[in-house]
């Protein structure tokens, strides 16, 4: 059973959405980055989502894009994510998605990403702009699932890994292509809250929709639905919590990087505190 | 042309995935993906019904003027031939290959360019799928302003997203698109050129998908739009095929075009591409010369990738971030291409060559003292590359894919240093 698939069933076992955290890597420069980040995994994230930053990122607003900018300057590039992951594997044993655009990953071979990607210890991948269709560009390097746990893996010197493509879904997705997106959903999906970039407040989020929508996809398949984009606050997570098996987070820890990049490292776990206190179902 | 001896049909691409070769696809956030199906189908229904190309012609001549003169430029052949023997004086001149070249006089449109015959198409197609509002990006203006043009014609509201940098330097355009009821939208990120306009209309896209059709100026960006905007552009190559068959009797030898996405190139290329007598030459832009780095010469100097959509030839670093782009042509100004040429590069079937910014000025003069003729910038690049090739052929056919008077201002400050 995958980390992911484990963290799912502990967040579930105790009546809560995983909390799951999008960190751009290298923001606001490589060292701090990583520190961010690492207090980040300790302070009580479930899921990290371990953002590469790609200098053209169209479907991000602009908290994430001057992340991007600034993450680049500094000298950011997918392998050193890739250490990245290397090193927080040794402390922390959370699942961690790499989420980047294609072409990074594209530039460096998709066959070594997969292996490098797997050798660090990273969980799978979330990629933007290659859409669920197009997931074998990456994924023809990890096998076919085995009949047992139906998970991907991917063997390298006698060990067997699993490594998740993450699908996303968006309110602008058609029924059909809805369900087939489900149909080959692996690890988690990132269920889209609303139109538009990342970024901003839960404002534009029709809720109730929101819930609808997840509890049509509840009748396709079991696999963890997760929801992200737009929000920002312990109260937004509160709210997403209570139908979604997993709530994402990501323009709001940026924007605490951006406004104190000195002391962010113990306010990023702060917040992380105040969103897990508010991360509970009632009843 | 024996060296491709094999019997490719060069005109059935893309294939049902949108793929030329190894090139094109779909790469878009999952937001955009279902409207992007939806355009298609919509696109595939239109094209196969015969009253909505009868609207399309019937615009293009009576509101664009079309169609355009092929035109023979008699004292530009002059002077090429008479430089040319000069510097061959130590060679016994053939005077029965003397170089006859013909301009495409897209200059002649209606705004200036050929960027309406793609505006003209797509606005029609918006109107069938009931869209209410039409957005683009821009680089030179151009585009933006064909954009705005056919969204009074059609009575859609309109919003022109163009670099911070771009609307300081084409200011006269800005004006025309605003007089024209559009409202321009300054993008601040990145270097504010066209690629971070092309980045902005993507995400302000994905925000109001619904009510909203976004014309891309190109012949790039994600499916459908690359053989869309080909198949909006490629009057441009059959109007030239009937054209040069009527006054010459022959096709040309050679034709050339500017690349920058490549839309005016498509658009001529497109209907010869099955006639292997035909050499094509499409020129890209190598600034200030391509070993310098700043240059737009994707396919000459770029590697595969993926970006605003698609899988093409792009100028990136070893790590996947890509560069920006430099010419003195706005209209060239893009780290891209689109992907039927990254395609046709692929293959042999179109050859690929590049011109400074200082050929392209000379070549932007002597056309205006030669011919009374005033080239884009853009126009210039394949002017410039006809000089050269001006030895090797009978008839050359060249895509004067605009008017430079959008390039004045810039062309005197640059000429005054």
């Amino acid at each position: 059973m995958s980390r992911l698939t484990r963290t799912f069933e502990k967040t579930r076992n105790e009546n809560r959405a995983a909390l799951i955290g999008y960190i751009t890597a290298g923001d606001p420069e490589i060292e701090r980055s990583f520190e961010i980040i690492d207090a980040a995994c300790g302070a009580g994230l479930d899921i990290l989502e371990l953002g590469i930053p790609f200098s053209d990122p169209t479907a991000d607003g602009p908290i994430i894009q001057h992340a991007s900018s600034r993450a680049i300057k500094a000298g950011m590039t997918l392998r050193h994510g890739i250490e990245f992951v290397q090193k927080l594997r040794q402390k922390h044993e959370l699942p961690i998605i790499l989420f980047s655009y294609f072409n990074p990953i594209f530039a460096m071979g998709t066959k070594t990403f997969v292996r490098e990607a797997v050798n660090a210890g990273a969980d799978g991948v979330l990629c933007v702009d290659l859409p669920s269709e197009h997931s074998d560009e990456i994924m023809q390097h990890v096998q076919q699932p085995d009949i047992k746990n139906d998970e991907k893996t991917i063997t390298i010197n006698n060990t067997i890994h699993c490594f998740h493509f993450i699908r996303l879904i968006a309110p602008t997705t058609d029924t059909v292509r809805r369900n087939e997106i489900l149909h080959f959903a692996d690890g988690f999906v990132y269920v889209v809250s609303r139109r538009g970039v990342t970024g901003g407040n839960s404002n534009k989020i029709d809720w109730s929709g929101l819930k609808r929508e997840i509890a049509e996809m509840r009748c396709e398949t079991e696999i963890p639905l997760c929801v992200g984009f737009g929000i920002s606050t312990p109260e937004d997570v509160q709210t997403a919590g209570t139908f979604a098996d997993g709530v994402i987070i990501g323009s709001a820890f940026q924007r605490i990087i951006e406004e104190h990049p000195n002391t962010a490292k113990q306010s990023v776990a702060n917040f992380i505190t105040n969103l897990t206190a508010r991360n509970k179902r009632n009843g | 042309m024996s060296a491709t001896s094999t019997t490719t049909n060069f005109t059935t691409y893309p294939d049902s995935q949108g793929y030329f070769g190894n090139y094109g696809g779909i790469y878009v956030g999952e937001t955009l993906m279902t409207p992007l199906i939806e355009l298609k189908a919509a696109a595939q229904e239109a094209f196969r019904d015969k009253n909505f190309w009868a609207e399309y012609r019937e615009l293009l001549q009576q509101y664009v003027g079309r169609e355009t003169p092929c035109y023979f430029a008699k004292r530009l052949s002059e002077h090429l031939n008479n430089n040319n023997n000069r510097k061959n004086t130590a060679k016994p001149v053939d005077v029965d290959i003397e170089t006859k070249i013909w301009l495409k006089r897209e200059d002649l449109n209606h705004t200036g360019a050929h960027k309406i015959n793609n505006t003209v198409g797509q606005a029609l197609l918006a109107r069938r799928m009931k869209k209410r509002c039409l957005i683009a990006e821009t680089g030179a203006g151009q585009h933006g302003v064909a954009t705005a043009t056919v969204a009074a014609l059609f009575g859609f509201e309109c919003r022109v997203f163009m670099g911070r940098e771009d609307i300081r330097r084409q200011q006269p355009n800005v004006q025309r698109m605003e007089l024209l009821g559009a409202e321009v939208v300054s993008v601040e990120s990145g270097t504010g050129t066209l690629k971070d306009a092309m980045n902005e209309t993507l995400r302000y896209w994905s925000e109001v998908v619904n009510d909203t059709f976004y014309v891309v100026g190109t012949v790039a960006g994600p499916d459908p739009y690359p053989w869309m905007v080909r198949e909006f552009q490629k009057i441009i190559g059959e109007e030239s095929r009937r054209q040069m068959l009527e006054m010459t009797g022959n096709l040309p030898d050679c034709i050339v075009a500017a690349v920058g996405g490549g839309s005016n190139a498509m658009g001529i290329f497109y209907p010869f591409l099955n006639d292997k007598s035909v050499e094509l030459v499409g020129v890209e832009a190598a600034g200030k010369g391509v070993a310098t780095g700043e240059h737009a010469a994707s396919i000459n100097a770029g590697k595969i990738g993926v970006l605003h959509g698609a899988k093409s030839m792009l100028l990136q670093d070893e790590n996947g971030q890509i560069h920006e782009a430099y010419s003195i042509s706005a209209g060239l100004d893009y780290p891209g291409v689109g992907p039927e040429h990254a395609f046709l590069h692929d293959i042999g079937r179109i050859r690929y060559e590049t011109i400074t910014d200082n050929e392209a000025l000379e070549a932007f003069q002597i056309l205006c003292k030669l011919e009374g003729i005033i080239p884009a910038l853009e126009s210039s690049h394949a002017l410039a590359q006809t000089f050269k090739e001006a030895t090797k052929y009978r008839t050359i056919l060249v895509c004067l894919s605009g008017r430079g008077d959008k390039d004045l201002q810039h062309v005197k400050e640059v000429l005054e240093k």
